[in-house]
């Protein structure tokens, strides 16, 4: 199912910042509404349809997969299932944030953003 | 709360909710428990309309990169179901197109059925004769029946257009002022013409039609009112007809009235020029008309019982006045349409079902392994439903394609545009059959077998249910049927062709050009008659002229012009036989190539002063005179002269009035209709290069004289079977197409039996059968298919050529010669068909077959 890196940028913001928020662990869907959530200082609140729509296509496309390893018992809910960001999902991530980076330079040489071009 | 939103997630996919519907339910709890409850709600409702269209949308787009994956992996069935579609659709479209333009549509007139045509019968059932003039004034002053009746004269009459830019030659229609109100159509621009501008020596008007306005004057209300020279004298634009008017053929252009014709050509009771038609008053059916008219003809014969001896009136729809045989080259072009989308579809049902079974296998592993048929359903459904709408595109465009070329067929008495427009209602259709049998046989198979034991396919390549096969071959026995059937109807059609081309016209085209020059009405006989002789004379002079001659109407052309022939004193009215009546110059016979049998050629001194001469046909002669010399004797038209052989003025096909020739010095002036126009030349070189030099001579003779028809007789002959070889050439490739196909879906039959039994063949060559057993087993199976087809197809076809006798022209619907070869080739196909699978069955290693297993 893996396919080219540059055949899927731009990312989706969405599912960029799926990415971001399994970079540091496996998460669960609502875990990773909430992990969005923070990071965006609550500007961005996904909800389950968006989600999980996204989810489907991040599977299909090899980004993410899903994960057998669960937490300790205490904190598992059997409905839950844990993804878990792919090798390649690593890398389309770094490229698609050395794509945002160059946009970002060209905007600063224009003078739209601050910073030294 | 919780159930309405399961019942909001059912607007997913089932395998999306299968993955998800759990934890949405999960976050959405959460939500509620966290949030505002109601606000919750909202947006979770909000946000599953938003979502769920989507995700159909990936869905789909994913089933469909996947369906361009597996037609990618099998090319060659991707073709023939592409191929077979596009066939299938592509010809019934364009069939039904034509058939639906020249036998359904309603005419481009309002109230198209209140529309009739009338027409005298001629006496004695001599079928049906142009109206006299007195005879539709008197029709139309004693009937209740019609609103309104319009005449025109039957046929157009050239004119030379000058005044505007270059002279150009244009077919005039001279109607009378009833003819527009009776169709019931205005002018778009300016008025109708009246009953005033009918009148002798009412000022010249004419109307254009709105191309011809156009096209001189760059629009309709620029035309009205401006002075045009026809046959150099100025006629005014009266009126513009609306776009798309066209009367009483497509061609028409221009209308001139009734005005310019001689009064006394509008007196005479047999001078059978006029085409009527009516409007039936709204409370009207068209038995009481016919009873109307019945009565009036009957009162007209006893107050005329000379001319109107047995006259009736033939009162029919304008929509019916199509031949039959027009109709039925029609018909027969849309069943064989039909034949070929029959054969298209049972062989797409073939191919997919066969795919169906191969693929069993494939769908239950993906089962077992997880994948929900919901899926897997709906991944065939995308690939059905690509593959039937592809394939119908590529019919579309065949479509488009043929359907000019069927044009040939369309009649060109009917007032309706040449080319038919796509029929989009016949394309719906044929694209709703495809993809029905597309999603019935490609997915529902596949279906079945998901739902009944996978685990079985899992197992084995276990064999289909008996039924399933049975029902293949049924389809294969059908194409067959229907590929017989059509190449019966085709073959009796050439057959019939061939001899429509050896019937012998009764002159020798070759070498002969001809055109039409109409000398005006208006013309004195001085003028009429310096004119054909210094056209005549220098015509003569030319190189290569072997002769030259003028006549009403070159054979094949016209079929009017018919009077009674009697012979003064000894002829009962009972007995009066009915004759074509044409006007020659001296030549005309050696011109045409007519062999002149007795007595003498219609001579210069047969002038309007002398005796009333007459040339008759051979067939006339024998049945006045039978066994005795005409030559001498008189009839109502003159003293017989010569007898020349009979020819087939009518066409090919019908048979022919005997023929009466007149000389053109000698006509009366109430016939003015029937003077000469056509030129006819006999080349001994190739006539065609005559061309400019006869035009010059016609221009310095006149230099305004219209020329028109320039052809040589040669191409008048060949013609005459145009629509038929039209026909045949369509019916020859659908009959090309369906042997093709048929061969396709038996070798797709043959080819799943071998594989199927592959196992029993490796056992029954263990055991010591050997190939030669092996290969006659599966051909046999082929020809039980091919000869049970053929066997059905044979009745069935005889009821169809029984159907199309009138267009066999005598040959006979049963003809054996042709059953046979029809037969022979039906054959040859299905061992075409069956010969690769055969191979492969007789080249099974029994040692790995048994080994596999």
């Amino acid at each position: 199912v893996t396919a080219d890196v540059a055949a899927l940028l731009p990312l989706p913001p969405v599912t960029f910042h799926i990415l971001l928020a399994l970079a540091d662990e496996d998460r669960h869907g609502y875990a990773i509404i909430q992990e969005v959530a923070m990071r965006t200082n609550g500007e961005l609140k996904l909800s389950a349809g968006t989600l999980y729509r996204s989810i489907q296509r991040m599977l299909e496309q090899g980004l993410i997969v899903e994960t057998r390893d669960r937490p300790a018992p205490e904190d598992d809910d059997e409905r839950r299932r844990y993804y878990r960001i792919t090798k390649f999902g690593v890398e389309t991530a770094r490229a698609e944030a050395r794509r945002l980076a160059q946009l970002v330079r060209l905007a600063r040489a224009s003078g739209f953003a601050p910073g030294r071009a | 709360m919780m159930r309405f939103y399961r019942l909001l997630l059912r607007l997913y996919p089932a395998s999306f909710r299968a993955e998800y519907e759990a934890e949405m339910c999960a976050i959405f709890a959460t939500r509620r428990r966290d949030e505002n409850a109601l606000m919750a709600g909202i947006r979770a409702v909000f946000d599953v309309l938003t979502t769920a269209p989507r995700v159909h949308a990936d869905v789909c787009w994913q089933d469909l990169a996947w369906t361009l994956r597996t037609l990618r992996q099998s090319p060659g069935f991707t073709l023939t179901a592409l191929t077979i579609t596009a066939l299938g659709l592509g010809a019934t479209t364009a069939a039904f197109t034509l058939l639906d333009h020249v036998l359904l549509r309603p005419l481009p007139f309002p109230r198209p059925e209140q529309l009739m045509v009338l027409a005298q019968t001629a006496p004695r059932g001599n079928g049906r004769a142009a109206v006299t003039p007195p005879n539709y004034e008197d029709w139309r002053s004693m009937n209740k029946s019609f609103s309104s009746l319009g005449a025109y004269i039957g046929v157009p009459l050239p004119v030379n257009l000058s005044g505007q830019g270059e002279p150009a030659r244009l077919d005039a229609w001279t109607v009378n002022a009833y003819v527009f109100p009776t169709l019931g159509v205005r002018p778009a621009v300016g008025r109708s013409l009246t009953a005033e501008d009918d009148r002798p020596g009412a000022p010249s008007v004419v109307m254009f039609s709105d191309e011809l306005a156009g096209a001189l004057f760059g629009g309709a209300s620029n035309a009205v009112g401006r002075t045009i020279r026809l046959d150099n004298r100025p006629y005014t634009i009266v009126g513009v007809m609306p776009p798309g008017f066209a009367f009483p053929t497509r061609e028409a252009r221009l209308w001139t009235p009734l005005a310019g014709l001689p009064p006394t050509s509008w007196e005479s009771r047999t001078n059978h020029m006029l085409g009527v038609i009516g409007r039936l008053r709204p409370d009207v059916s068209l038995e009481q008309a016919r009873a109307d008219l019945r009565v009036i003809a009957g009162q007209l014969e006893r107050a005329y019982p000379k001319e109107n001896d047995d006259v009736g009136a033939d009162v029919r729809g304008m929509r019916d006045i199509i031949a039959p045989n027009s109709r039925l080259l029609v018909l027969a072009v849309f069943g064989g349409a039909f034949c070929v989308l029959l054969i298209a579809c049972s062989n797409l049902a073939n191919l997919l079902f066969a795919r169906a079974m191969v693929r069993r296998q494939e769908l239950a592993v993906r089962v077992a392994i997880g994948a929900g048929r919901e899926r897997l359903v709906r991944q065939l459904l995308t690939e059905s439903l690509a593959l039937a709408l592809a394939g119908g595109a590529i019919g579309l465009g065949l479509a488009a394609l043929a359907t000019p070329a069927l044009a040939v067929l369309v009649p060109l008495g009917l007032p309706i545009r040449a080319t038919p427009e796509m029929d989009w209602r016949v394309f719906g259709f044929a694209a709703a059959l495809a993809v029905a049998t597309s999603v019935v046989f490609g997915v529902g198979p596949a279906v079945r077998s998901l739902r009944e034991a996978d685990l079985n396919a899992l197992r084995a390549r276990a064999a289909i249910g008996g039924h399933m096969s049975r029902l293949r071959s049924a389809l294969v026995i059908g194409e067959i049927v229907a590929t017989v059937v059509l190449l019966i109807g085709a073959g009796l059609l050439i057959k019939a062709i061939w001899r429509v081309q050896q019937v012998d016209p009764g002159f020798k085209p070759e070498g002969v050009l001809t055109l039409r020059t109409a000398v005006p009405f208006r013309s004195t006989p001085d003028e009429r008659r310096a004119f054909y002789s210094r056209v005549l004379s220098e015509a003569r002079t030319l190189p290569g002229v072997k002769s030259a001659a003028y006549v009403s109407f070159v054979p094949l052309t016209f079929s009017g012009g018919n009077f009674p022939v009697t012979v003064p004193g000894v002829t009962a009215p009972s007995e009066e036989i009915q004759a074509h009546v044409r006007f020659v110059t001296p030549d005309f016979f050696a011109a045409l190539g007519i062999p002149l049998l007795r007595g003498r050629d219609i001579s210069e001194r047969d002038n309007s002063t002398s005796p009333r001469v007459v040339v008759i046909s051979q067939s006339l002669a024998r049945r006045l005179w039978p066994g005795q010399d005409p030559i001498g004797r008189e009839i109502n038209h003159g003293t017989v002269v010569g007898a020349v052989g009979d020819v087939a003025v009518n066409g090919l096909e019908a048979d022919s009035m005997p023929q009466v020739y007149l000389s053109a010095e000698q006509l009366p002036p109430d016939l003015v209709f029937y003077a000469p126009k056509d030129l006819v030349v006999r080349a001994s070189g190739n006539p065609a290069a005559l061309t400019p030099a006869l035009r010059r001579i016609i221009r310095e003779v006149k230099p305004e004289q219209a020329i028109s028809d320039v052809r040589l007789l040669e191409e008048i002959v060949w013609s005459q079977t145009a629509p038929r070889r039209a026909q045949l050439r369509v019916l020859g490739a659908f009959a090309a197409i369906a042997l093709l196909l048929a061969a396709v879906g038996i070798h797709g039959v043959l080819s799943y039996a071998v594989s199927t039994r592959t196992q029993e063949v490796g056992v029954r060559m263990a055991l010591g059968a050997g190939r030669g057993n092996i290969l006659l087993m599966f051909l046999r199976q082929g020809l039980k298919l091919g000869v049970g087809g053929i066997v059905i197809a044979m009745p069935l076809a005889y009821g169809v050529a029984r159907g199309m006798t009138s267009l066999l022209f005598g040959v006979n619907p049963a003809d054996p010669s042709i059953y046979g070869a029809a037969a022979l080739l039906a054959l040859i196909m299905t061992m075409t068909g069956s010969l690769r699978p055969t191979l492969r069955a007789a080249r099974v290693d029994p040692a790995i077959t048994i080994r596999t297993e």
